[in-house]
C-alpha cells in the first residue's frame, strides 16, 4: 500500500529463516540447561527411554502380554521371564513394557484435555475480568473443593469403569488447575506495557490475546504439563488399581497392582515390577518437570 | 463533524506558526491537528471485600486544555505522580476520559470505539517510558516494527518487511537485529525499536511519554536528537512528556507545566523559561541546574514546603497554595485557598493560572530562578547532555543553598 518497491532487499524468505533459526536456538539453549542439571538430565533420559518402549513395545516384548500359559503360573524371576509370571501364566516382564502404553497415552489425553480446556476458561476468565471472571473462578473453585481423587472416582462410578471413562474422570478434575493458572499470567500478563502498545498500534482484542498473551503464558503451562504427567500417571494406575479404570487382564500397572495384591506374600515380584514402573515414570517426568522449570523460568520475563 | 480525512490531508507541509493568536487574523489560522478541552481522567477508589463500593475519587486529571498544530512539540512537564501520563494515555485512547473532549484533526476521540477507533489509531501513536516492558519478549524485532501493519493489514508479508527494514535504518538499527528478540539490546536501542513501531504506520501524532526518562543519561541526549531528525524528516507532531527540563526544552516549541491534574502554566519553550509567570513554574526551574558555571553559582533554589496534595482529595481554591511561596510572600491572601484561578492568557498567548501571576514577573525568585540575567543564557539547547543527571529528579536532590 504505502511501501515502495524495494522489497526483495529482506524478502519474506530471509526473514521465514531468520525467524527459524531464532526459535531453534531457543530450543536448543533450553535443552542445554535441562542437561545441564544431572537429576533433571536423568529425567529427561528416562522419560525419552519411557516413550521408546511405548512406541516400540511389540518389538521389544519376549511374550505375548495376554496369553495365558497355565504351566507356568506365578514363576520367580529367571533368565526365561525376567519379572517372572502371573496367576494365569502371563509373561510380567512383557506386561510391564506394555503398560507404558496405557500410561502415557492416558497421561496425554488427560493432560491435553485438561490443558486446552483449562487454558481457554483461564484466557477469557482472565482478559474479559467482570462476571465472566467471577463466574467462572467460582466454577474452577466448585471443582477444587473436592479432593481430587474422591471427585474422579465419583466421575469414573458415575461415567461406569473403563479405561477411556477413567481418562475423562481424570481430565474433568484436572482442568480447573490450569485455568488458574493461565488465569494468573492473563492478569499479569494483560497489564503490561507491551500489550498497551499492541493496542495502540491497531491490534483487535483477539490478536492480542492470541498473538499476545497466550504465546507468554506458554512456559508457565508447558512446566505444569511435565510437572503433572507423573502424577496424571499415578492417578490413572490408582482409579485401576480400585477396579474403575482398566480392567484385569489388560496391562496395566494399576490393574497388574491389584491383581498382584494377593499374592504379596508369596510371589512379592508380581506386585514389585508393575510398582516399581509406576515409580519410574513418576519420577521421570517429576525431575524432567523440575528441570525445565528451572531452565525456562529465569529466562522468563528478562 | 469534519468529513473522513483524505490522504492529501494527512501529509501537509504547512510548518504552521506555532502558536496562532486566537482569533482575529485574517488569513483563517489552520485548524490545530488536536485540541484537548476539559480533559479529566478521574479513577474510583473501592473499598469493601464482597460488596466494593467507591469510597473516594483520584482526580488524576481535572480539567486539563490544550491543542498542538501541526509540524509542532508540545511539551509537557511536571513532577512524578501530577498527572502527565494519564493525560498521555487518555490521548492515545488506553483509557476512557471522564470528561471532556479530544479532538484529533477535527474528529472527536472520546466517543470513539471499537473499528473506528482501530482505524484512526494509524494516524497517532505513542512511544512508551519503558524501552523494557513495552516490547513483547516473545516477538522478534522484526514482528515488534511489523504489529502495526499486520494489526491494519496494510501491505503483503514481503511488503512489510521492506517497511520494517526502511523504518529501523531511519531509528539507526542495521537491518540484521530484525531477526533477534528484545532481550539482546540495550535500553537505548530498545527504544529505538520502539520508536520505529512508533512510525510504522506514518502517523501524524506520536505522543512519547517520557521516552527518555528510563535510559542512561549518555544514551538520553541521542533518543532526543533522533526525535527531532525524525520529527523533521517524517513532519511529525510531537506531544513530548517529560519531567526533565533540559530535554523539554531542546525538544518543545510550546510547554506546558503540569501541577495535580491541572496545567497551571502554558507558554512558547523561550518564554516560559526566560520568565515564568506561575509560582510552581518558578520553583521547578530553580531547582534545575544550569550549565552555565557563573549563573548556576547566581542561581537560588526555591525549596516547596510539603508534600504533593493527594490527587483524592486536591486543596480548595488554588491547588497549589498549600505549597506556594509567593502566597506566603504577599502574606496569604484569601483569594489563594477560596477561589481556584482560571487560566487565563497574560501577555500574548502566555497562558497561566494563577491570580497573581503578575506579581510573579516583578519577583526577585523569577530573576534568580533563571539564572539572574534576562536573556536566555542559562537554557540553552547546548545544555543537552550534560544537565540531565542532575536535572533528572530535582525533587530529590538534597538542598543545595
Amino acid at each position: 500500500m504505502t511501501t515502495p518497491p524495494m522489497a526483495q532487499l529482506a524478502g519474506p524468505a530471509g526473514a521465514e529463516a531468520a525467524f527459524r533459526t531464532g526459535r531453534r536456538r531457543r530450543a536448543v539453549t533450553t535443552a542445554g540447561r535441562v542437561l545441564a542439571n544431572p537429576l533433571s538430565a536423568i529425567g529427561l533420559v528416562l522419560a525419552l527411554v519411557l516413550i521408546l518402549i511405548a512406541l516400540a513395545a511389540p518389538l521389544l516384548v519376549p511374550y505375548d502380554p495376554l496369553t495365558i500359559d497355565a504351566a507356568n503360573r506365578l514363576l520367580p524371576p529367571s533368565p526365561t521371564h525376567p519379572f517372572g509370571t502371573d496367576e494365569a501364566g502371563r509373561d510380567i516382564f512383557s506386561r510391564v513394557l506394555y503398560g507404558t502404553r496405557p500410561s502415557l497415552l492416558a497421561a496425554t489425553v488427560i493432560l491435553g484435555l485438561a490443558s486446552v480446556v483449562g487454558t481457554v476458561i483461564g484466557l477469557v476468565a482472565g482478559f474479559r475480568g467482570g462476571r465472566v471472571d467471577e463466574l467462572l473462578m467460582r466454577l474452577t473453585d466448585m471443582f477444587l473443593a473436592f479432593p481430587a481423587l474422591v471427585l474422579a472416582m465419583g466421575a469414573a462410578a458415575a461415567l461406569g469403569p473403563s479405561f477411556f471413562n477413567a481418562m475423562i474422570a481424570i481430565a474433568i478434575v484436572w482442568w480447573p488447575w490450569y485455568a488458574r493458572l493461565v488465569r494468573g499470567q492473563v492478569l499479569h500478563l494483560k497489564h503490561e506495557l507491551f500489550v498497551d502498545a499492541a493496542r495502540v498500534a491497531g491490534a483487535s482484542e483477539r490478536r492480542i490475546v492470541l498473538r499476545h498473551i497466550l504465546p507468554n503464558c506458554w512456559t508457565p503451562i508447558i512446566v505444569q504439563m511435565s510437572l503433572d504427567v507423573g502424577y496424571a500417571i499415578l492417578t490413572m494406575a490408582s482409579l485401576s488399581f480400585i477396579g474403575l479404570g482398566a480392567q484385569p487382564p489388560a496391562p496395566e500397572w494399576g490393574a497388574m497392582v491389584a491383581v498382584g495384591r494377593d499374592y504379596i506374600l508369596d510371589q512379592p515380584w508380581y506386585v514389585a515390577f508393575p510398582g516399581m514402573a509406576i515409580f519410574v515414570a513418576v519420577m521421570a517426568f517429576n525431575l524432567l518437570g523440575d528441570g525445565l522449570q528451572e531452565a525456562l523460568s529465569p529466562r522468563w520475563r528478562r | 463533524m469534519i468529513g473522513s480525512p483524505t490522504s492529501a490531508a494527512r501529509r501537509p507541509g504547512d510548518a504552521a506558526a506555532p502558536y496562532p493568536a486566537p482569533g482575529g487574523a485574517t488569513p483563517l489560522p489552520p485548524r490545530p491537528l488536536l485540541e484537548v478541552s476539559g480533559l479529566a481522567v478521574h479513577f474510583p477508589i473501592r473499598q469493601g471485600l464482597f460488596f466494593s463500593r467507591q469510597t473516594g475519587t483520584i482526580r488524576a486529571v481535572d480539567g486539563v486544555s490544550f491543542t498542538i498544530d501541526r509540524g509542532e512539540t508540545l511539551g509537557l512537564v511536571g513532577e512524578s505522580g501530577c498527572g502527565k501520563s494519564t493525560t498521555v494515555r487518555a490521548l492515545v485512547r488506553l483509557l476512557r476520559p471522564t470528561a471532556g473532549s479530544i479532538r484529533f484533526d477535527g474528529v472527536e476521540l472520546t466517543r470513539l470505539e471499537g473499528d473506528a477507533l482501530r482505524e484512526l489509531r494509524r494516524r497517532f501513536q505513542m512511544i512508551f517510558q519503558d524501552p523494557y516492558s513495552s516490547l513483547d519478549p516473545r516477538l522478534t524485532v522484526e514482528a515488534i516494527v511489523a504489529e502495526p501493519l499486520e494489526a491494519h493489514g496494510v501491505g503483503t508479508a514481503r511488503e512489510r518487511a521492506a517497511r520494517v527494514a526502511e523504518l529501523l535504518d531511519a531509528v539507526g538499527l542495521p537491518p540484521a537485529v530484525a531477526e533477534r528478540y528484545p532481550h539482546e539490546f540495550s535500553g537505548g536501542q530498545r527504544q529505538r525499536i520502539g520508536v520505529a513501531r512508533a512510525l510504522a504506520l506514518q502517523p501524524e501524532l506520536v505522543a512519547a511519554d517520557e521516552p527518555v526518562s528510563a535510559l542512561d543519561v549518555s544514551i538520553q541526549a541521542q533518543i532526543v536528537n533522533l526525535l527531532k531528525q525524525l520529527q523533521q524528516r517524517f513532519h511529525l507532531t510531537y506531544l513530548f512528556v517529560a519531567h526533565d527540563l533540559a530535554v523539554v526544552r531542546h525538544m518543545s516549541d510550546r510547554v506546558a507545566v503540569m501541577y495535580l491534574g491541572r496545567i497551571v502554566e502554558l507558554a512558547r519553550a523561550e518564554e516560559l523559561y526566560r520568565a515564568p509567570l506561575h509560582p510552581y513554574t518558578v520553583a521547578l526551574l530553580s531547582a534545575a541546574p544550569v550549565p552555565d558555571p557563573l549563573i548556576e553559582a547566581r542561581r537560588r533554589r526555591i525549596i516547596l514546603s510539603g508534600e504533593v496534595p493527594s490527587p483524592a482529595a486536591p486543596p480548595p481554591g488554588c491547588r497549589f497554595h498549600t505549597r506556594c511561596w509567593l502566597r506566603e510572600r504577599l502574606g496569604r491572601p484569601e483569594a489563594c485557598e477560596t477561589v481556584d484561578p482560571a487560566v487565563r492568557s497574560v501577555l500574548d498567548g502566555h497562558l497561566v493560572a494563577c491570580h497573581f501571576a503578575e506579581q510573579v514577573g516583578a519577583s526577585a525568585e523569577q530573576r534568580r530562578a533563571t539564572g539572574g540575567g534576562n536573556e536566555d543564557a542559562g537554557w540553552t539547547d547546548g545544555g543537552i547532555g550534560q544537565t540531565k543527571g542532575e536535572a533528572e529528579n530535582p525533587r530529590s536532590r538534597g538542598g543545595r543553598d
